[in-house]
């Protein structure tokens, strides 16, 4: 069976012409979605769930040869075949489109309304919904309007033995049944097929502005933490070396006033407004040259980058290589030089053992490329941080309730789901 | 074994004051009986023993001796919920948390409290005051209400369109699950503190956390608003906020209820998010008058807080404009507090629709559908249809903001046709909720109220998924059975089967 679900490659704009026009395709195309997933169940084998592809990198994921534990490379089931917006009037503050619709549409769309996701999820290049969900990775914007998993108000999605299923809704105060629209957030596609999705949308601050101190890391993790206890209209933080010294960036959101009486308290230096805009759209799509210091793809990199998640608190992580730090402390890069499996693994060892400490957590999330090592080489890290015995027996038994028979993305999220 | 009550009630006991002390384990009737019912209190059941445990140690305990025994266990926090979400089992453990309220730790730079199940939520406020620091979501009944419960419910309340829910504002919680036991793991790693153990033993398990994330499936967001059926929570970190230096708020008044439900929309659709949006209708107004003295108009047929929160710029700024969307949308009268004395006013009669409206009835039903706004409108013509129809006042109070709605259904339930009578008008609203995109519940749970209506939200594929969930956390089924989710049999016998045609939806319909 050859994947060829990609039958609608142009972008639809309006919702209400899409889905008369494309009614019939539809519903063909879930009947072959479901009959692939069907036949995958039945024959014990898993399809690699995929979007736009930006994200093969992240996770247990295909890119990494051999790291799913299976044989061969398993089915790709494209997604993006089920495309279009479904429902949006600004003023309910929330949008429906189907999983396979590009992010960059969606965006469009809610800014030509004055609205935004919040939780600036990265595009890198051509991520769609379904994508942003399955990841749960959230941008900048993170800090202090909230992560992917805070918009996400209802799914459908298709299980492991190709029904469909709809979970939450549009509205944001809904407590009928578990909120497993919510749990999909995050879970790498692992659970079922994401076909439509409602997330809640914010209308656009009216003012921002971005400004930019000097302090050491020491004094930025203070200082932020600080000011994010006062009523404050924060909305965005990075802090790297550059040159030896360490340079915060901050951006502010929100009414015009607020964000003016912000700027003349806070003082730093304010950078100009296309400048803030390159340098916050840099960060979330990792182009910021911090993420390629050698000017190379990333995926020709000699280094791993580590995301290490920790309470924003916590001092300076006693670890080697160069660090940028989000999310007024919470979010920390590390990129580690690295030449060989098993020098990554001690690492990972070192790496997981420092944020579990302070009671964080360290994903590998981009793999360096190392020369081939062969079917016999060392194992490599789980890409995720591992759990501890009774939450991971916890989360497979979860995971057997969604998808019985490991169709979905088998390995991706851990090798044992 | 288990016909036999009184045999098991005393086993039940025995074993029970063998771990905790005796006067933490009620059985006599006069010490069951303040737990009999929590705010849904048309429903009673004495629970054949309850457990009053002081540390997550007695209630592992408790919930030992449960799985051991197959004894369900209802868990309970001040028993303010308003949908049976704590109604007892009249063969189960009740298990009330109330004791264990202590705040564990605040911590004022990383703005997070620790705190025990039983913490008041208004407490935890009250605790970070000096700090300048709140804990955002203030469900009505705040000053009983324990944030274990609210963690149950995924409680809202007033101020949830801009701060968010429970789920928005809890960061970790820890808890009691009765698992299967953990098979072989890779040792390290996160997310709990015992090692494997065996079939229906208790373990702790840690989820969320106080970084901005944790690995694998967000399984905290399973855990809130799941009414007490996956786990026991023990410990709860919380999220502060920097308390809004100033607050104040419009009151508008409309000579037309669907105008100002149009208000609504218009006031969201020009950028503003309130930190507070709520309509009452005349008949509202009118009972809370005659309570309170808010001062409202008394010849609007609708009237809306708008309330602005920040800095004094940004409310300044924020008010200006609210002020001109409302007029805009045909407002005929504004109020702006001038202080926070006439701040609280103006909320006061909000805040006591529930009493006033207890005053002018002998009896009321409290509604709490959720739509998309734009059916504001609609849905009051509605509710006015079922008036007629069913011979019944019916008050209206919403958090228009984010489309939830407390209809308030006057009755008096010593006429059995009256109760009669209330039940069907609040099935038929909640039906035309479900119609027209919204939900059964926005806030305060399914419990044993909405059981039956969560047939008509969910096909019968949905319920099983979730019983599949249910039992992945608690294969024996013992926490808060027969509550939230319905069994097909259920279902089938309510005559209110969700059937969705054909295998495959035709995706040219609304899905949500």
């Amino acid at each position: 069976m050859t994947p060829n679900t990609h039958t609608n490659t142009h972008t639809d704009t309006h919702a209400d012409t899409h889905a008369d026009t494309h009614a019939d395709s539809g519903i063909d195309l879930l009947a072959n979605y479901a009959r692939r997933i069907r036949a995958a169940a039945a024959e014990g084998r898993s399809l690699h769930v995929r979007g736009g592809g930006s994200k093969d990198f992240y996770g247990n994921g295909p890119a990494a040869p051999g790291l799913s534990g299976a044989a061969e490379s398993p089915e790709v089931l494209d997604t993006r075949g089920w495309h279009g917006i479904l429902a949006y009037e600004p003023s309910e503050l929330v949008i429906t489109a189907r999983a396979g619709t590009p992010l960059a549409l969606l965006q469009q769309t809610l800014a030509e309304a004055g609205q935004y996701l919040p939780c600036e999820s990265p595009l890198f290049g051509s991520a769609t919904l379904g994508g942003m969900v399955a990841a749960g990775l959230s941008g900048p914007g993170r800090m202090a309007a909230g992560a992917v998993r805070d918009f996400v108000l209802g799914a459908t999605l298709m299980d492991g033995q190709g029904e469909i299923k709809r979970f939450g809704g549009t509205v944001m105060k809904n407590v009928a049944g578990y909120d497993v629209a919510r749990a999909l957030t995050g879970s790498m596609g692992t659970l079922g097929l994401l076909l439509d999705l409602s997330v809640k949308t914010l209308p656009l601050a009216p003012a921002e502005a971005t400004l930019c101190f000097e302090l050491d890391q020491p004094g930025m993790i203070e200082q932020l933490n600080r000011w994010s206890a006062q009523p404050l209209p924060l909305s965005a933080s990075l802090w790297q070396l550059r040159d030896g010294a360490g340079v915060l960036h901050l951006r502010l959101r929100g009414a015009q006033a607020a964000v003016a009486a912000a700027c003349q308290r806070l003082g730093g230096e304010r950078l100009d407004d296309s400048a803030a805009t390159q340098l916050w759209d840099d960060v979330r799509e990792q182009r910021h040259r911090w993420f390629s210091p050698q000017g190379k793809p990333q995926d020709s990199c000699s280094e791993d980058l580590w995301r290490i998640a920790v309470p924003s608190t916590t001092p300076a992580l006693d670890l080697d290589g160069p660090t940028l730090i989000e999310w007024a402390g919470g979010l920390r890069w590390l990129r580690v030089a690295v030449s060989s499996v098993a020098e990554r693994m001690a690492q990972a060892a070192l790496i997981r053992a420092t944020a579990e400490r302070v009671g964080g957590h360290a994903t590998l999330f981009r793999r360096a490329s190392l020369a081939a090592e062969g079917a016999t080489g060392p194992a490599e890290p789980e890409a995720f941080h591992p759990l501890k015995p009774a939450m991971m027996a916890l989360q497979q038994r979860l995971k057997h309730a969604f998808d019985p028979h490991r169709v979905f993305n088998r390995g991706r999220l851990y090798r044992a789901f | 074994m288990l016909a036999d009550g009184v045999f098991r009630q005393s086993e039940v006991v025995a074993r029970l004051r063998a771990v905790l002390p005796a006067e933490s384990v009620l059985w006599q009737r006069e010490d069951t009986r303040p737990y009999e019912c929590d705010g849904l209190s048309a429903y009673r059941q004495l629970p054949m023993v309850v457990a009053l445990p002081r540390d997550e140690a007695e209630v592992m305990a408790v919930m030992r001796i449960c799985a051991a025994l197959k004894v369900p266990l209802v868990a309970r926090g001040a028993g303010t919920g308003l949908s049976g979400g704590a109604y007892p089992h009249a063969n189960g453990v009740l298990l009330s948390l109330a004791k264990m309220n202590r705040i564990l730790q605040l911590d004022p730079l990383a703005r997070v409290a620790r705190v025990q199940p039983g913490v008041r939520n208004a407490a935890i406020s009250e605790a970070a005051a000096p700090h300048g620091l709140y804990y955002a979501p203030d469900p009505s009944s705040q000053i009983a209400c324990s944030i274990g419960g609210n963690v149950a419910e995924n409680s809202g309340g007033v101020h949830c369109l801009k701060y968010g829910l429970t789920v928005n504002n809890v960061l970790r919680v820890r808890a009691l699950v009765l698992g299967e036991g953990a098979g072989e793991g890779e040792g390290a790693g996160v997310g709990a503190d015992t090692s494997a153990g065996q079939r229906g033993q208790p373990e702790i398990i840690e989820f969320g956390s106080e970084a901005p994330d944790a690995p694998g499936l967000d399984m905290l967001a399973l855990l809130i608003g799941s009414e007490g059926m996956l786990a026991v929570v023990t410990e709860i970190s919380v999220k502060l906020l920097p308390r809004p230096q100033l607050a104040r708020c419009v009151l508008a008044a409309f000579d037309d209820v669907e105008r100002a439900g149009e208000a609504v929309a218009a006031v969201i659709a020009a950028g503003i998010i309130p930190a507070g949006l709520e309509m009452m209708d005349q008949p509202a107004t009118h009972a809370v008058e005659q309570f309170v003295h808010a001062g409202y108009p008394m010849d609007a047929a609708a009237i809306l807080l708008c309330e602005a929160d920040g800095t004094p710029e940004e409310v300044e700024e924020e008010i200006a404009r609210m002020t001109e969307v409302l007029r805009g949308a045909g407002a005929t009268e504004f109020r702006i507090s001038r202080d926070e004395a006439e701040r609280l006013r103006f909320w006061s009669g909000r805040k006591a629709a529930f009493p006033a409206v207890g005053r002018i009835s002998p009896d009321y039903y409290c509604m709490d559908g959720t739509i998309p706004r734009k059916h504001l409108g609609r849905i009051l013509r509605f509710i006015a249809q079922m008036e007629t129809k069913y011979g019944l006042r019916c008050p209206n109070v919403f958090h228009a903001g984010d489309g939830n709605l407390h209809p308030l259904i006057l009755f008096n339930a010593n006429d059995p046709d009256q109760l009669h009578r209330t039940e069907q008008f609040a099935a038929e609203v909640l039906e035309q909720c479900i119609a027209v995109g919204g939900t059964v519940t926005g806030e305060h749970g399914v419990g044993i109220e909405k059981i039956n209506q969560m047939c008509q939200q969910f096909s019968a594929p949905e319920l099983a998924q979730f019983r599949a969930l249910k039992l992945a956390f608690d294969p024996d089924g013992l926490l808060n059975p027969d509550k939230n989710i319905p069994s097909l049999h259920r279902c089938a016998e309510f005559g209110g089967m969700h059937i969705r045609g054909g295998e495959l939806p035709f995706p040219e319909l609304p899905r949500f």
